[in-house]
């Protein structure tokens, strides 16, 4: 969030509040804080903001936070309960540390959300503004691709591709890439369409600027904000999704910290050994309803027309 | 249904034409392209697999005649396109292939499991509608209080938690530790085979030869997973149902019906849920294609027989034509149950038009 450091002094305040801002750097900045002004009075979000540092902070000092080495194994330390000597969450079936299991898992977590927010917006963005932006049969042709994969159902279709190109953490975070980019391509589409046709456009185009120019420059980041309302909504679907290929066998593998593979290995116990499934869930709890209340947030701040349910 | 509108109607002058034939021509075309693309996407990930079909039936120390052999057999040694034609056949027939793991044709092993997961499906959208409309309804009516506040919550968690993890923590408690439901499977054994199989889903074939000793065991095993199915399906239809009622709460017609002195109840049950109906039936519609797709993960936390386990076997024995028939089956019920709940919006909103 580029907009934190904003608020630090007052006389930076008034600068931001001016009413008549005297460069472009000082109208955008305005508003960036006026956002933040807005989302920072929403509760919710900024529980949703603060968990998430909370994350980014665990996974940068994983080594210094975890008091365990996550990939040792003590077999006559196996299946300790919770608050045992030692173990703030207990040991699993191999007498690892759970707590530090967890802690090295986020850095897991957040490199499949870094990666398909990386991937699968930029692929939409590309798709949409071009379909929008050039028409005619381009457009009939790529909107169609979108309109069938967005009509399947997407953990089969990760599951067969993950199935087909083996199992491993980069092919799962290439599946649910291919699973998620479409509804980016029907937001920038719109966005391009209302857009291609505005005055400045013409304008724009008027002063001999091409196509490539005029998408990259002047329609793009006008799409962007709508489009990082949908990432941070989405983020919330991909890691349970990607937890979800981790149960199965079909994410990172053994010996990995992946939250989803720790939940399936403690899925033996769980009826005498109950934390070792139940610690990894909360923390996939956690981090994804973190990601549901920073997206709604940034709704309501980035994207206020379309209200709740769209 | 598209299609039988489409013989319906050409008779019937040039408006009926317009309105009616010519959307519906258009929709039969987006399904049949959608439904191609489909299957031109399993063929693809069918032939991008690591492992050879060939080399995988006639063993690494075949001579090259043998190899080859079994390529024409195949039709392995045709172009692409020819290959997809003979792929696009088969489907059509119904010909998914063999599973190497059950020595079953892939379609009757999915005749076979199919019901277990529409029974689990069906009874978590019930569960789902039932309890979600009425709280997407009274929270919309009570905005800002309390039970909204509770709806909420009760959505956004629904929204974050891992759906088979919340189906162990079911498990945990309410078999495990509280000993109120059925453990995994669809029966316990004692119970297994006494009713005849005419449905493949048990409540209904168990209440319909009368045993409801079965039918209790039955409902006893299926009621935590589709009530976790549920819950996941009320989560999305309570929040939809909410923003519907809102948007019909503030039109004018609403306070007409007010000042005309019609009790609340009358104007909330009846009119502005009336008028949302179609668009109720749409989300219904699309949660339920989801639930058949979510019910993959909840299948194997429940060792339930259904399709969902069946794909994930089949995957991790890498038994490809299980893994692209399941796949083609379920996309196909996805892509239908998409298209019926866009066509019900088209044909009876008349606002869409």
């Amino acid at each position: 969030m580029s907009d934190i450091s904003t608020t630090e002094t007052v006389g930076w305040r008034a600068w931001l509040m001016t009413d008549a801002p005297g460069s472009r750097t000082q109208a955008r900045l305005a508003s960036l804080y006026n956002g933040w002004l807005s989302f920072r009075s929403n509760p919710m979000a900024m529980a949703g903001l603060v968990i998430l540092l909370g994350l980014l902070f665990t996974a940068a000092f994983a080594p210094l936070l975890a008091p365990h080495d996550p990939f040792y194994q003590t077999l006559a330390n196996r299946l300790q309960p919770p608050l045992s000597d030692g173990h703030l969450l207990g040991t699993d079936s191999l007498g690892r540390d759970i707590l530090s299991r967890i802690i090295y898992g986020s850095r897991i977590t957040l490199q499949i959300v870094f990666l398909v927010a990386v991937i699968a917006p930029v692929a939409g963005l590309l798709v949409g503004t071009i379909a929008g932006y050039t028409g005619g049969w381009l457009d009939v042709i790529l909107m169609r691709i979108t309109d069938i994969f967005l009509a399947f159902p997407r953990l089969v279709l990760a599951l067969a591709f993950v199935a087909a190109l083996g199992a491993g953490i980069g092919n799962a975070i290439l599946a649910i890439s291919l699973t998620a980019w479409p509804p980016y391509a029907r937001i920038a589409r719109a966005e391009t369409l209302t857009i291609r046709n505005s005055d400045y456009i013409s304008a724009i185009r008027l002063q001999g600027a091409g196509p490539l120019r005029i998408i990259t420059k002047h329609i793009w980041p006008l799409c962007i904000s709508s489009l990082i309302v949908r990432v941070t909504l989405d983020m919330a679907g991909v890691i349970l999704a990607a937890a979800g290929l981790g149960f199965l066998g079909l994410g990172a593998q053994p010996p990995s910290p992946e939250w989803g593979a720790m939940i399936s290995e403690g899925r033996k116990f769980i009826l005498d050994h109950w934390w070792v499934a139940t610690m990894p869930g909360l923390a996939i709890f956690t981090v994804s309803l973190a990601f549901n209340l920073l997206g709604d947030g940034l709704r309501d701040v980035l994207d206020p027309k379309s209200g709740e349910g769209s | 249904m598209a299609l039988a509108e489409n013989s319906g109607g050409g008779r019937r002058g040039s408006p009926f034409l317009r309105h009616w034939v010519i959307p519906a021509g258009k929709t039969a075309v987006s399904i049949a392209v959608t439904m191609l693309g489909l299957l031109f996407v399993t063929f693809v990930i069918g032939r991008v697999m690591p492992i050879d079909p060939v080399l995988s039936i006639v063993g690494e120390s075949a001579s090259p005649a043998t190899v080859q052999a079994a390529r024409e057999q195949l039709g392995l040694d045709q172009p692409l396109v020819v290959q997809f034609w003979y792929y696009l056949r088969d489907v059509l027939h119904g010909d998914f292939g063999t599973s190497l793991l059950t020595a079953h044709p892939v379609s009757e092993d999915i005749k076979r499991v199919f019901p277990a997961t529409l029974e689990l499906a069906t009874l978590g959208t019930i569960i789902g509608v039932v309890v979600g409309v009425p709280l997407g309804v009274v929270a919309a009516v009570r905005q800002g209080s309390w039970i909204d506040q509770i709806a909420r919550v009760v959505a956004l968690v629904g929204y974050s938690m891992p759906i088979f993890w919340l189906g162990l923590m079911g498990l945990l408690i309410f078999y495990g530790i509280l000993g109120w439901v059925g453990g995994p499977g669809r029966l316990d054994i004692f119970y297994e085979d006494i009713v005849p199989q005419r449905t493949g889903m048990i409540l209904i074939d168990s209440a319909w030869a009368g045993d409801w000793s079965v039918f209790r065991n039955a409902f006893s095993h299926i009621i935590l997973p589709a009530s976790l199915l549920g819950y996941y399906s009320l989560a999305y239809i309570s929040r939809m149902t909410r923003s519907f009622m809102l948007e019909q709460l503030s039109a004018e017609y609403i306070t007409t019906a007010r000042v005309k002195g019609l009790p609340e109840r009358t104007v909330i049950w009846r009119h502005a849920l009336g008028n949302i109906r179609v668009q109720l039936i749409t989300v219904i519609a699309l949660s339920y294609a989801q639930l058949l797709e979510g019910s993959v993960l909840t299948e194997i936390i429940f060792s339930w027989p259904g399709i969902g386990q069946y794909i994930t076997n089949a995957l991790l024995s890498a038994d490809m034509n299980a893994v692209l028939g399941g796949t083609v089956v379920v996309g196909l019920i996805f892509i239908l149950l998409n298209i019926f709940s866009d066509l019900l919006y088209k044909f009876f909103d008349p606002r869409a038009k």
